[in-house]
């Protein structure tokens, strides 16, 4: 390995000449630079300089480059700096580099308070589209529903089935596991706090209703927007990036009969059957833990709890399973759909398919609760 | 069988390569020279591309030792390894260029990671590396997917030569290039080999890359190389591959 490079300045005549040797390569680019750049004052100081390369002995594309900015810019000055000593290996890689045009290229993307401002309002306005979006996407997914009754052939009952798996079984687990801790927890602050009034039984009453009608399938639903949600949107969006999406269309199939109505499907039968099993998860935890602290056996937990409940509770639980398995699918697949084609797209995509799952869910409860609550049930 | 070659940049020896029972590459032996750009083919699934990666250390072997710029790879500590990845460049099949970063700073991106440069000068050697791979600075701030498949592989080009490498490895670089936009790539490997001085090994289906770009063909069949040597040496071969391959139909077409 040859040593650092260097670019002496030798007086000869009434000339200069600049004499670079050692290696000029990406490794010394930052001292090269510099070098350069104090040779470039010099011009309109001598009629004439001719730079010297005889005593390069490793010469890269970043060191060609500075060679051949110094010589730019001394022929800016009105200087025609001649390159003398170029052995026959680099002389292409001069050339080379010669026919670049160094226009700069400015970068176009900065910060500024008007761009920040304009940011916020472009999503404020976005919000209108996403609605018209979602609703777009009910109503065509609809559409392949309607279209697959008329001809039951064109259903995918083996696509229905591997989601059912996906989507159901395999988070029967975490569902039950999570449900029936947050069982646990409402029973033993229950207990807690209901104690002081001599009122210990009552918690099987605040357990009844509160997993029946809302814990149970909005807790569910959450996490099935999390689990489920994303990765619809992770599979749709890169299948878009890869065009598969495309190459469907071009076969002549419908991209919302073949991948998004099975997925729907699967989430809208999946969900009552998980807010099912979390309810009964979460009823098991309570009665659990108010049994082995609280001290109420099970059978006058299960006696409360039949006086404490009817059928009502547990029917406004479970018809909201499925409205919110449709809002968390639609989403979802809008989101999918929407991913351009770079991977931090299709990162924004599921990230905001989660949120938005999330937050439409929760809406969804409210509008059900002023439901329930004016039909008096 | 490749012979021994005193100045190989890259020496393969004995490498065995397994996935579950199948064994892709059996004791394979290859040297390949400096300055030279070698051409790789073989039949579709024989491991030309688990060869290359092997080579490149994403993929582990069985048995079997490889050097590279004199370093056993197996031997190097992480320090010298990261020396000789600085010294190398790889273009992927489809170009594995960054999605979410632009064309530009997917240039930068090794050289910003590896030097401490000034912003003016990253800016101006990006530029000159599109130059050389033949685009325009207009692209700098396009992102990967604004791109044509034929502008991706050059982008590609561009950031393997963005430390300016001394060896690089083309995984089928003319593949799905129009025949036009094949021969200029072919020819801007040419240009790029005699400029930088660099040792191209290049797997490669194209035949017409293999007339006009390839010092030396090495052949990869049955997990071995089984003929390397230049394109005469491939066409006087008895071997029933090779004698298809290069002396079929369509390699007719080509020689002319």
């Amino acid at each position: 390995m040859s040593g650092d490079p260097t670019l002496e300045r030798i007086a000869q005549g009434n000339g200069l000449a600049l004499c670079a040797a050692g290696s000029w390569t990406a490794r010394f680019a930052p001292a090269l630079e510099k070098m350069v750049a104090d040779a470039e004052k010099l011009r309109g100081s001598r009629p004439n300089i001719f730079i010297d390369v005889s005593q390069v002995s490793k010469l890269d594309t970043f060191g060609a480059w500075l060679i051949e900015r110094l010589r730019r810019s001394l022929a800016d000055g009105g200087i025609e700096a001649k390159i003398a000593g170029l052995s026959a290996n680099y002389s292409s890689l001069v050339d080379e580099v010669r026919r670049i045009k160094a226009e700069p290229v400015v970068e176009t993307r900065s910060v500024t308070i008007t761009g920040m401002l304009e940011q916020i309002g472009r999503s404020v306005a976005g919000v209108g589209g996403t609605l018209v979006g979602l609703i777009e996407m009910l109503g065509a997914v609809l559409a392949a529903a309607g279209h697959v009754l008329i001809r039951p052939r064109g259903f995918r009952l083996t696509s229905t089935i591997h989601h059912m798996e996906q989507v159901c079984w395999r988070a029967v687990p975490i569902v039950v596991l999570i449900t029936f801790l947050i069982g646990c927890i409402i029973s033993q602050q229950g207990i807690f706090h209901f104690r002081k009034f001599g009122a210990d039984i009552f918690v099987v009453d605040m357990l009844g209703v509160l997993v029946l009608r809302e814990i149970g399938v909005l807790l569910v639903a959450i996490m099935v927007a999390g689990r489920s949600g994303s990765a619809y949107t992770a599979e749709l969006g890169s299948m878009k990036m890869r065009e598969e999406i495309d190459a469907l269309r071009t076969m002549g199939f419908d991209p919302i009969e073949v991948l998004i109505l099975p997925r729907m499907l699967a989430l809208v039968l999946a969900l009552p059957i998980l807010a099912f099993l979390g309810a009964m998860a979460a009823l098991y935890g309570g009665g659990l833990v108010a049994y082995l602290y609280g001290g109420v056996d099970p059978e006058a937990f299960l006696l409360r709890l039949r006086d404490a409940i009817s059928i009502d509770h547990f029917i406004v639980g479970i018809i909201k399973a499925p409205v919110m398995a449709a809002v968390i699918g639609i989403v979802a697949c809008v989101e999918g759909l929407a991913v351009q084609g770079s991977a931090e797209s299709l990162g924004q995509h599921t990230t905001s398919s989660v949120v938005k799952g999330i937050f439409f869910v929760i809406v969804m409860d409210g509008v059900f609760a002023i439901f329930f609550a004016s039909i008096g049930m | 069988m490749a012979g021994e070659i005193s100045d190989a940049i890259i020496r393969v020896r004995d490498i065995t390569v397994q996935f579950g029972k199948t064994r892709i590459l059996d004791g394979l032996n290859l040297d390949v020279k400096r300055g030279e750009i070698l051409g790789f083919v073989g039949p579709s699934g024989a491991g030309k591309s688990v060869l290359t990666r092997t080579i490149i250390g994403l993929v582990p072997k069985v048995a079997g030792s490889i050097e590279v710029f004199g370093v056993d790879l197996d031997r190097a500590s992480t320090a010298e390894r990261r020396g000789v990845e600085r010294r190398w460049g790889v273009l992927f099949q489809q170009g594995a260029l960054f999605s979410s970063l632009t064309v530009r700073q997917n240039i930068q991106f090794p050289v910003r990671e590896y030097l401490n440069l000034s912003q003016r000068l990253l800016d101006e050697v990006m530029v000159a590396k599109l130059g050389m791979v033949g685009l325009k600075p207009e692209v700098a701030d396009r992102f990967p997917s604004e791109l044509s498949g034929g502008m991706i592989k050059r982008v590609a080009l561009a950031r393997a030569l963005a430390l300016d490498p001394e060896l690089v490895f083309l995984d089928e670089p003319t593949s799905g290039l129009d025949p036009i936009g094949a021969g200029d790539f072919d020819e801007l490997v040419r240009t790029l080999q005699r400029t930088l001085g660099l040792t191209v090994f290049m797997v490669t289906h194209d035949l017409d890359s293999l007339y006009t770009a390839c010092d030396r063909i090495a052949v990869l069949g049955n997990g071995k190389i089984i003929a390397a040597g230049s394109i005469a040496d491939m066409k006087a071969s008895k071997h029933p591959w090779l004698n298809q391959y290069f002396n079929g139909k369509r390699a007719r077409s080509v020689v002319v």
